[in-house]
């Protein structure tokens, strides 16, 4: 371990709360969303109980409404949103533009504390009584019927937005302002090329739901009718505002994931990246046509038909970058000399359960069968495997992959390859069975169901169990290696990028002298497989 | 720990003769420094744009649909104080321009005169909003209240004096008047709240001036608020006449 480094060249609570260091923000970010992911996942295993059985035993109907709403608000606004960009993205984004910090390190701690006040607001909401809305909020309910805590959950959703709104635009300007000499936009890793485009979309979509959600809390405060049809507002135009944040926010939430997998996928298969620039397009691609889908949410909504057709084609197209992505990876796979170490083994969970959660989106980009799907559990399953199956599986398989660098120590490889698979395990047998009764019928968010389909619920509540061990076991060993894990030294697996050539954890300043960048990205030589101990 | 073992500033010694005292540590030169910071409030206006542009969506939506009523009400609301707020607001941009030039020659007075200036102009602004607000508020014209009642003028958009008793006691008609000041009031409000902010930030500036802290070699932060300063001005240009100017054509569907 190096003398000195981020983590001790000071100490105290003070030291980390006043801190302008992009790693200790990170850290702090880190601690904050694994907590919120604790409560949304305590929220989905309530709801996994109360469908063991037809009737639904655990929780009152209203309640159940509660459940499902606040695991939706947690997990979108306040895990998956933040969770690659203010941790991994926040820790990684200025070591691999060779800088000493973010262009703005004030912006980025306060950006840390109104997710804090935001979170400390939702979680108000909760405590007091909840909110029973569904995480869309879809008016006149959420402004006129409904009798929850829906104005402070939007207040608090408000400030997380926010705070997401100054992560981007601090990352935008770093990568803009503060690459180190030489490291040309082409050089960069693929991971700052997907954050920059995940900036974008937070910068241009999140503003949209934070008036959109405003008008609704007035609108319930000062019994405006702007969406109220009995005042001769309009619901549908609430829906087309709010998805014009909200289905870009889904690549917030998976465009970071996807930068992840391409660091991993090359480093675990010492080759570059097949098709660097088209990946790196991709991804600005996704952040383009990601702002012109949102009306297939809308499909039974009443819509015209042409809109409907065109919406239709363009939520095809922005499959095309998907693929592109997924077929980039194979090939970097292809003849490659493949590691099978934990983040690896996330590589390829990712792989499949992204192709599975993209291809059923292709389903319900189909106006005719969305029809049918629209509002079913299919729905569910296909939305789970993009973000639980594709974002989450890349979260964990980043923060292995990282979590030397950020700790100066490794994990234990043979507990995390077992968490590893029974994650994948687990996730597949929670979320597959969803797939079929969705097919079946079932529609989402009702608190009962006929008993014909008990056998598929029970065993979606027995994957999630098994999800739930998968998830817990990390978080032991994580602990438990910041004092027992092996010692990873700069570079433990021999990867290419700034981050590896300091120490680990890297000091305060990140480099002893500003890095110059002489060569093309993931370019692997005989001293980096040398370097190269843990792989 | 730790400025023995890495030594931050030897960097910046040896690429700069000289270290400016305003210069962060994690920047090289006050060059970087200050396009970085004026790139950070381009980006950040462009989410403004985005803030607002969910508004204007709404109005000329709700426009379209309810032409000749928002015609109507846009009748009621007083065009002359509005033009008047409008030569305020551009007045105040403009002493906000001389600010920054002030900051740029290193005027330390001047820069404090311009600042204040655009303080008293901004307030003028809130002001004479608040006497809008206040006039809406006797005429009954603030919705989502029990005594919300508008009358459309008669004689003004084409409507006779039967028609306009008819229309006030027109269910369907009073709801979609609501719905224009409801716009209105969020749309104006949103951006007042803008220029609270403004004067908010803008106070500190005055007395950081005073002292001196800005001259010609930093005055980033007045030039940024300059930017910030001019966009809600822009608002507003945009706001003007979507509000106050859409009865000028007098036809009535």
């Amino acid at each position: 371990m190096p003398e000195s480094h981020y983590i001790n060249e000071d100490y105290g609570i003070r030291s980390w709360l006043l801190t302008k260091d992009h790693k200790r923000i990170a850290v702090l970010y880190l601690i904050s969303i694994t907590f919120f992911f604790a409560v949304g996942g305590l929220m989905a295993t309530m709801i996994r109980i109360h469908l063991l059985t037809p009737t639904g035993n655990l929780v009152s109907h209203d309640n159940y409404n509660k459940l499902f709403t606040l695991h939706g608000i947690m997990m979108v606004f306040f895990f998956l949103v933040p969770s690659i960009p203010a941790t991994l993205g926040n820790f990684l984004m200025p070591l691999m533009v060779g800088a000493k910090d973010l262009a703005f390190p004030k912006i980025n701690l306060a950006s840390w504390y109104i997710y804090i006040i935001g979170g400390t607001i939702a979680m108000y909401a909760l405590i007091a009584g909840g909110v029973d809305t569904g995480w869309t909020f879809y008016t006149p309910f959420s402004t006129v019927y409904s009798n929850t805590h829906v104005v402070t959950a939007i207040v608090g959703i408000f400030f997380a937005g926010f705070s997401s709104i100054l992560t981007g635009l601090n990352f935008i300007v770093t990568v803009h302002r503060m690459r180190a000499p030489g490291l040309t936009w082409f050089r960069l890793p693929l991971f700052v090329w997907s954050m920059y485009a995940t900036s974008i979309i937070m910068i241009l979509g999140t503003p949209v739901i934070a008036i959109t959600l405003s008008l609704v809390a007035l609108e319930r405060v000062f019994h405006l009718g702007i969406f109220n049809p009995a005042l001769g507002g309009d619901p549908v135009l609430f829906q087309h505002m709010f998805w014009f944040y909200s289905h870009p926010a889904v690549y917030i939430m998976i465009l970071p994931g996807m930068g992840v997998i391409s660091e991993l996928v090359s480093t675990f298969s010492r080759k570059p990246v097949f098709g660097y620039k088209f990946v790196a397009f991709s991804s600005l691609a996704i952040a383009v046509f990601g702002f012109l889908v949102w009306g297939h949410h809308l499909f039974t909504a009443g819509m015209s038909i042409y809109a409907a057709l065109l919406f239709s084609l363009i939520s095809f197209l922005v499959a095309i970058p998907s693929a592109i992505k997924t077929f980039a990876w194979t090939a970097t796979m292809y003849k490659g000399s493949i590691s099978y170490k934990t983040p690896m083994l996330y590589v390829f969970g990712f792989l499949g359960l992204f192709c599975i959660g993209g291809l059923t989106g292709l389903f319900l980009a189909a106006v005719g069968l969305d029809i049918h799907m629209q509002d079913t559990y299919f729905v569910v399953a296909h939305f789970h495997y993009i973000m639980v199956g594709g974002m989450v599986m890349a979260y964990l398989g980043g923060l292995h992959y990282w979590w030397p660098k950020m700790t100066g120590r490794m994990y234990p490889e043979a507990w995390a390859k077992l968490s590893a698979l029974i994650v994948f395990v687990g996730f597949n047998l929670t979320f597959f069975p969803q797939f079929i009764l969705g097919y079946m019928g079932m529609p989402r968010r009702y608190a009962t169901y006929p008993p014909e389909f008990q056998v598929l619920h029970v065993l979606s509540t027995a994957g999630a169990s098994i999800l739930a061990l998968g998830y817990l076991l990390p978080m032991v060993y994580f602990v438990w290696s910041l004092r027992y894990g092996q010692v990873a030294g700069p570079n433990p697996w021999g990867a290419t990028g700034l981050e590896w050539k300091t120490t680990s954890p890297p000091h305060k300043h990140n480099f002893d002298e500003t890095p110059v960048v002489t060569e093309d990205p993931y370019h692997y030589t005989p001293e980096l497989e040398r370097e190269a101990r843990f792989v | 720990m730790s400025e023995t073992v890495i030594s931050p500033d030897s960097r910046e010694e040896a690429l700069h003769t000289g270290h400016h005292p305003d210069l962060q540590h994690h920047f090289d030169d006050m060059e970087q420094q200050k396009e970085a910071s004026s790139l950070g409030m381009w980006v950040f206006l462009g989410q403004e744009i985005m803030f607002f542009g969910g508004l204007f969506l709404l109005y000329l939506i709700y426009r379209m649909n309810y032409y000749p009523i928002f015609s109507m009400a846009s009748s009621s609301i007083n065009v002359k104080w509005g033009a008047i707020n409008t030569v305020v607001l551009i007045g105040s941009s403009l002493t906000m321009a001389m600010a920054v030039h002030s900051a740029q020659l290193g005027h330390r007075k001047l820069l404090t005169f311009f600042l204040i200036g655009t303080i008293v102009l901004g307030a003028v602004f809130l002001g004479i909003k608040t006497k809008e607000y206040h006039d809406k508020y006797v005429e009954h014209h603030i919705p989502g209240t029990d005594s919300f009642h508008f009358v459309p003028e008669p004689g003004l958009n084409g409507v006779t004096e039967e028609q306009s008793e008819m229309l006030s006691h027109n269910p369907a008609f009073q709801r979609s008047a609501q719905i224009f000041f409801s716009l209105y009031f969020v749309m104006t409000g949103t951006h007042a709240l803008h220029m609270i902010v403004g004067i908010g930030i803008l106070i500190p500036m005055v007395i950081l001036a005073w002292k001196g802290r800005y001259d010609s070699s930093y005055y980033t932060p007045v030039e940024n608020f300059g930017l910030y300063w001019h966009f809600v001005d822009i608002i507003w240009i945009f706001l003007f006449p979507l509000i106050y100017l859409i009865n000028r054509t007098p036809h009535i569907g």
